[in-house]
């Protein structure tokens, strides 16, 4: 039973983790905190069902992550070129997603896979016999994972991939060199959102079905798991942080799998994602106010001896 | 090298803050000059370097570059030519990435896709090692860990590794302790002579002002007021030079951090 319990946990860890993964390259990197990521995800799991149901499951998955790229390409092209907040593209993209997925999904908000070919039936008949027969999930799922994992390992050390990273780091000393931010913020977040496409078509294979709230909090629940991540491994190179990204979505999953074990319900798993999401942003925050906060407390208790 | 004719730029135009920062300014720089700027508060010296790099478009005049019109080249293209440092040390340098990668930013020039090569590394280690800071033992460190004159040091190396056609020097030591400025300094002077780079130097401190470089420029009110060169310049003196910028303005010079010493 606990097996199957992490093993679940470590099944959906792994997918979602490659929207951690795309939030790892636009949060962490390029410092945009993209909001475009809900509606991202549905539009990778609405354009990978399509095709899956019609017949071309591996097809689905470079067309979800083109779809990714086009909604990321947007978002970019909205903060750089037209002046819009960077948050506020995020939130405009998100909202005008909803009805280009329901548009997606032909007019319904509710596609089922049951009886359809997926990427995971493939492999499941592919292992049939050999020992991993019953994890192709996993397979799947970790197949996708590194070679994300790879391609950022690969692709943040180049000089694009440094570029992008001044970008985010230092925008002061990227305005003044020859580097154009515009170009770096676009090819980071076209990159990410296809990454958080990704994500969103292995999730609606693996489960068989796709509604339009299928990304809804995506964004909330993997900035939980970069920030347990990143509280897991915070130093060293792209290689260590990028896989701790990995295991902060798979503790994020577990510790949830846990509580639902010990009846908590399951509409709770938003609100937890939103506690963690606080408490790793204000924690470090309130460490820091710390130390004043006691001195006044203690110079106040001092005047009211004196009194 | 660097020809500026009739530049003119006007900040918050037709409102009560109207600000004309460079007026009718014109400048010729033969290659290899190499000319400190001083000035009062609000003189238009911070103007006058952001109009070169590009920071804005200017309102009126051309600027030309080696032979090159690039009024209206964007700030980015513009860096390929022209290096640039600011007062804070921490302008110039990404402080969450290591000096290695740091480095790779300023050195590569082989395309988006390329990695640092060994060879590359072995380069950046000699580089850092003509800093004289110990930095090249510690090329897998983030930047954020160096002190300000480390920082500021790196930067020059950066902006310098392919030799611009154009340095813009904005008091880029003025943060600094004297000790790290001199040293700064010291490497300032060894990499303009050793690439032959075309300075020009923004400093409060007059001694430098005259000391530094072939020519020392006096702005007031968004123009040059004063350019000295030569054998007038080789003679002249701190007090020589306070006395002719009250000659050429009309006023005292007024600059609440000036450096008479």
């Amino acid at each position: 039973m606990t097996l199957s319990l992490i093993q679940t946990a470590l099944e959906l860890g792994l997918i979602c983790s490659l929207t951690t993964l795309a939030l790892f390259l636009s949060y962490s990197m390029l410092n945009i905190c993209d909001l475009s990521t809900d509606g991202c995800f549905t539009l990778g799991a609405a354009v990978g069902a399509v095709m899956a149901l019609a017949g071309h499951p591996i097809l689905a998955i470079p067309a979800a992550m083109a779809a990714g790229i086009c909604s990321g390409f947007l978002t970019a092209l909205l903060q750089t070129k037209m002046g819009v907040n960077s948050l506020l593209a995020g939130i405009i993209v998100n909202t005008g997603l909803y009805s280009i997925n329901i548009a997606v999904m032909g007019g319904s908000s509710l596609l089922n896979m049951n009886k359809t070919v997926t990427v995971f039936t493939l492999t499941k008949d592919l292992l049939a016999g050999t020992p991993l027969a019953g994890q192709y999930k996993l397979v799947v799922s970790l197949a996708a994972v590194a070679l994300v994992i790879l391609f950022l390992v690969l692709f943040l050390n180049t000089e694009l991939g440094l570029a992008i990273r001044a970008t985010g780091d230092n925008p002061d000393m990227v305005r003044s060199s020859s580097i154009n931010p515009v170009f770096t913020t676009i090819v980071g977040l076209c990159i990410s959102n296809a990454f958080t496409a990704l994500s969103g078509c292995l999730l609606a294979q693996s489960q068989k079905s796709v509604n339009i709230d299928i990304g809804g909090g995506m964004v909330t629940i993997a900035l939980a798991s970069l920030l347990i991540g990143r509280t897991l491994i915070s130093r060293g190179g792209i290689f260590p942080r990028a896989l701790s990204m990995t295991a902060g979505s798979f503790v994020f999953r577990l510790v949830y799998t846990i509580a639902l074990r010990l009846d908590m319900p399951a509409f709770m798993l938003k609100l937890v994602s939103s506690v963690i999401v606080i408490l790793a942003i204000s924690g470090p925050y309130l460490k820091s106010q710390l130390p004043m906060l006691r001195r006044r407390l203690a110079q106040e208790r001092e005047e009211d001896d004196i009194c | 090298m660097l020809t500026l004719s009739h530049l003119s730029k006007t900040f918050n135009a037709g409102t009560v803050n109207e600000k004309q920062a460079l007026s009718d300014l014109s400048l010729h720089l033969e290659p290899g000059d190499f000319a400190t700027i001083i000035g009062s508060n609000g003189a238009g010296k911070s103007t006058l370097f952001n109009a070169i790099a590009g920071s804005f478009f200017t309102d009126a005049g051309s600027i030309t570059l080696a032979g090159k019109k690039i009024t209206f080249q964007p700030e980015y293209v513009r860096a390929k030519s022209i290096g640039r440092l600011f007062q804070d040390p921490l302008r110039g340098t990404a402080p969450h990435m290591t000096i290695e990668e740091n480095l790779a930013l300023a050195a590569n020039r082989r395309g988006w896709f390329s990695h640092v090569t060994k060879a590359d590394k072995e380069h950046f280690r000699d580089r850092l090692a003509l800093l004289g800071m110990g930095l090249e033992d510690r090329m897998r460190q983030p930047v954020g860990l160096l002190s300000g004159g480390q920082r500021q040091a790196l930067t020059l190396l950066m902006t310098t590794y392919h030799p611009p056609k154009l340095l813009l020097l904005d008091e880029h030591t003025a943060a600094l302790d004297p000790g790290t400025a001199e040293k700064v300094l010291q490497i300032t002077r060894d990499v303009v002579t050793e690439g032959k780079i075309t300075t020009l130097m923004v400093t409060h401190n007059m001694h430098q002002a005259l000391e530094l470089g072939n020519r020392t420029l006096m702005m007031d009110g968004g123009r040059i007021v004063l350019d000295v060169r030569g054998e007038e310049r080789r003679n002249m003196k701190v007090e020589d030079l306070l006395a002719q910028f009250k000659v050429g303005t009309g006023k005292e010079l007024d600059n609440d951090r000036i450096l008479l010493s």
